[in-house]
């Protein structure tokens, strides 16, 4: 009993890490059908962020709550720029922005690299959040849970955004079909911008979250980014709730493979597992049904 | 001048030259040591035709080319290690790197490859036979485009990740210090020499086998499968195994390539085969001309070169110098240096002319 409440909150933990890290890039993705892999480099920003902002602050817990908007402004305001320099000049060529935008993360790596040296960095996790809390007979880690709870106010917010807003439902409208949007007056120049700034944004306060866990390296985010694009293929394009669960279910996954053989071996189970799965479902989980043959 | 290169005579002028260069020219200036720099590089040339035949003409974007790089590289340096062992202490003995890791018994996946003949049988078949069932899998299902870039991208880490952990195979370390090259003394200048004529050749061989792919009916449906997939179903084709075909080929070119890579370099690791040496394989691709015969291997040797020249001296510099290429080359110049005749005609002319999407 105790082997699979921990192994299940491992994997919840893992999951939640993992949607953090793809919920920014299932709303960039799944707009504009581009895949940024700098989105990574977004995360890695959104670490540096905390590690400046502490710094600066010195209070832990302070630095945390003031880190988090900012991480978002930060990673947003990159996206914007990203966005509007290249991206937007590379419509209709997708593998094209891939390769492009890996240019930027390697650029943006190097950047770190050299503002703030190759070697890993630390921040201190607040009082607040150290030591564990018991549940159901194991102990849990305050920061998984912090980020749990991060993980579901960040969907809770992207879905009532997309829902209840003008804004969110341009977003849908151009995600559904940008002909038809843009004939009903949407500009959908705006939108791709407003969502990239939302994706990018998500990845900054996910770059701040996961200085809770581990220490900060220019290559952070590049860690993070394929099991990110993972969770993204296998939910579906552009479906949040895809993204939620494809995260868990992945999450999970690989929280039991690594307890009946080693890490890496885990790795190559969770790819078979995708490619499998894709047999089944080749559009990923949920799919926006649409009439068009791609 | 480029017209001629397009005939049957143009083409056999184009080997021969490249031949003389590669086996007459090269040999006489280059010193021992920049020939085997040269063979190294000639290698990624090889890896780089494969790409150029998968994604230029085939429009699959493989970021894990290095799988099947490494899948090459790691077999043909088990047979090296087993042969180095048996010429030391006689059959069934343990390589060196497995004594200093405490493991005294031969892991039993390792016995077969004693045989040179397995080897180079396993080299051949197995990434390819690998490439054939994967290729399937996705492409069937039609998984396509990002998609697919993804996939191959995930498989690069797994494939990393796995050999990390395999202690039997090196771990992270890898397979490193080869003696012998299937009795050949890899100390020996001659012998060393010998190796890049070999890799030389093989670059020959890869290229001449992509242009008569390209050429043939086959490379025409795989053009075709790239621009306008859906055409290609509703005419009959099963575009799939179009696809697959191509795939295969490049995952045969990158593991030779990976074969000959190791004896020339003498080391193999799982840090030239993870995601991010593959992705480096594209940007020589990238850079040469995606769709072109030649542009990939000059674009690979061009990006090896001045890695090799910058990355010592300025490695800060070098990466910002990558990330600008990539950045500069997809945006602006997505042809190539190939395509620079063309885009110049273009701005003289002053008319866009039909152009397939490449």
């Amino acid at each position: 009993m105790d082997l699979l409440v921990g192994q299940l909150f491992t994997g919840l933990s893992t999951g939640s890490i993992l949607l953090l890290a793809a919920l920014g890039l299932s709303l960039t993705f799944g707009q504009m059908g581009v895949i940024n892999m700098a989105h990574g480099e977004f995360i890695m920003a959104g670490c540096y962020t905390a590690y400046v902002v502490q710094q600066v602050v010195g209070d832990a817990g302070a630095s945390l709550l003031i880190a988090l908007p900012i991480g978002f402004l930060v990673g947003g305001v990159m996206g914007l720029v990203l966005e509007a320099l290249l991206i937007r000049r590379l419509y209709h060529r997708p593998l094209d922005t891939l390769l492009v935008t890996f240019g930027v993360g390697l650029i943006l790596q190097q950047v770190a690299r050299d503002v703030f040296g190759a070697p890993a960095v630390n921040v201190s996790v607040p009082e607040a959040l150290r030591g564990g809390v018991d549940l159901l007979g194991v102990t849990v880690p305050k920061t998984r849970l912090f980020i749990m709870a991060l993980a579901i106010v960040a969907v809770t917010a992207v879905t009532l955004v997309l829902r209840f807003t003008p804004a969110g439902r341009r977003i849908r409208a151009v995600v559904g079909n940008r002909d038809l949007a843009e004939t009903a007056g949407i500009s959908s120049r705006t939108v791709d911008a407003g969502t990239f700034f939302i994706g990018s944004g998500l990845a900054g306060v996910a770059g701040v979250a996961l200085t809770l866990i581990g220490s900060t390296s220019p290559t952070t985010g590049q860690s993070y980014l394929v099991d990110a694009f993972l969770v993204v293929v296998a939910g579906g394009l552009g479906r949040i709730k895809g993204a939620v669960v494809a995260a868990v279910a992945l999450g999970a996954l690989q929280a039991v493979f690594e307890t009946y053989s080693t890490a890496s071996l885990a790795k190559v189970g969770v790819f078979i597992v995708i490619v499998v799965f894709l047999q089944l479902r080749p559009q990923g989980l949920f799919t926006l049904r649409t009439r068009s043959l791609a | 001048m480029f017209k001629f290169f397009g005939t049957r005579a143009g083409t056999w002028t184009g080997f021969a030259a490249a031949a003389l260069v590669l086996f007459g020219l090269a040999p006489l200036v280059m010193t021992g040591f920049r020939l085997g720099l040269l063979a190294q590089f000639l290698c990624y040339a090889i890896v780089a035709v494969g790409i150029g035949l998968a994604w230029g003409r085939g429009g699959m974007l493989t970021l894990g080319q290095g799988v099947f790089f490494g899948m090459g590289a790691y077999l043909m340096a088990m047979h090296l290690k087993m042969a180095d062992a048996e010429f030391r202490n006689g059959p069934g003995a343990v390589p060196d790197f497995m004594e200093l890791a405490g493991i005294r018994e031969l892991p039993a996946y390792w016995t077969p490859f004693s045989s040179a003949g397995f080897t180079i049988a396993a080299i051949l078949i197995l990434p390819t036979a690998f490439a054939v069932l994967l290729g399937l899998a996705v492409f069937k299902r039609r998984v396509k485009g990002a998609y697919f870039a993804i996939l191959s991208q995930a498989l690069a880490g797994a494939f990393a990740i796995l050999l990390i952990g395999q202690q039997s195979l090196g771990g992270f370390n890898g397979l490193s210090r080869f003696r012998y090259f299937f009795g050949y003394n890899l100390d020996d200048p001659v012998n060393q020499q010998m190796l890049y004529f070999i890799v030389a050749g093989v670059l020959l061989v890869v290229v001449a086998v992509s242009l008569q792919l390209r050429r043939s009916r086959y490379g025409e449906l795989l053009v075709a499968v790239r621009d306008a997939e859906e055409r290609v179903r509703f005419l009959g084709y099963d575009a799939a195994n179009v696809k697959v075909v191509a795939y295969a080929v490049a995952a045969l070119f990158a593991s030779i390539a990976g074969a000959v890579f190791v004896p020339i370099v003498g080391i193999i690791s799982p840090a030239s085969i993870g995601i991010v040496p593959s992705i480096m394989f594209i940007l020589g691709v990238a850079i040469g001309g995606r769709a072109s015969l030649v542009g990939p291997v000059v674009g690979a040797l061009a990006v090896a070169w001045a890695q090799t020249a910058l990355s010592e001296q300025f490695p800060s510099a070098w990466t910002y110098a990558q990330g600008l290429l990539f950045i500069l080359v997809i945006a602006l110049l997505p042809g190539g240096i190939a395509s620079i005749a063309s885009v110049a005609k273009r701005f003289q002319t002053k008319r866009t002319p039909v152009e397939a999407a490449a």
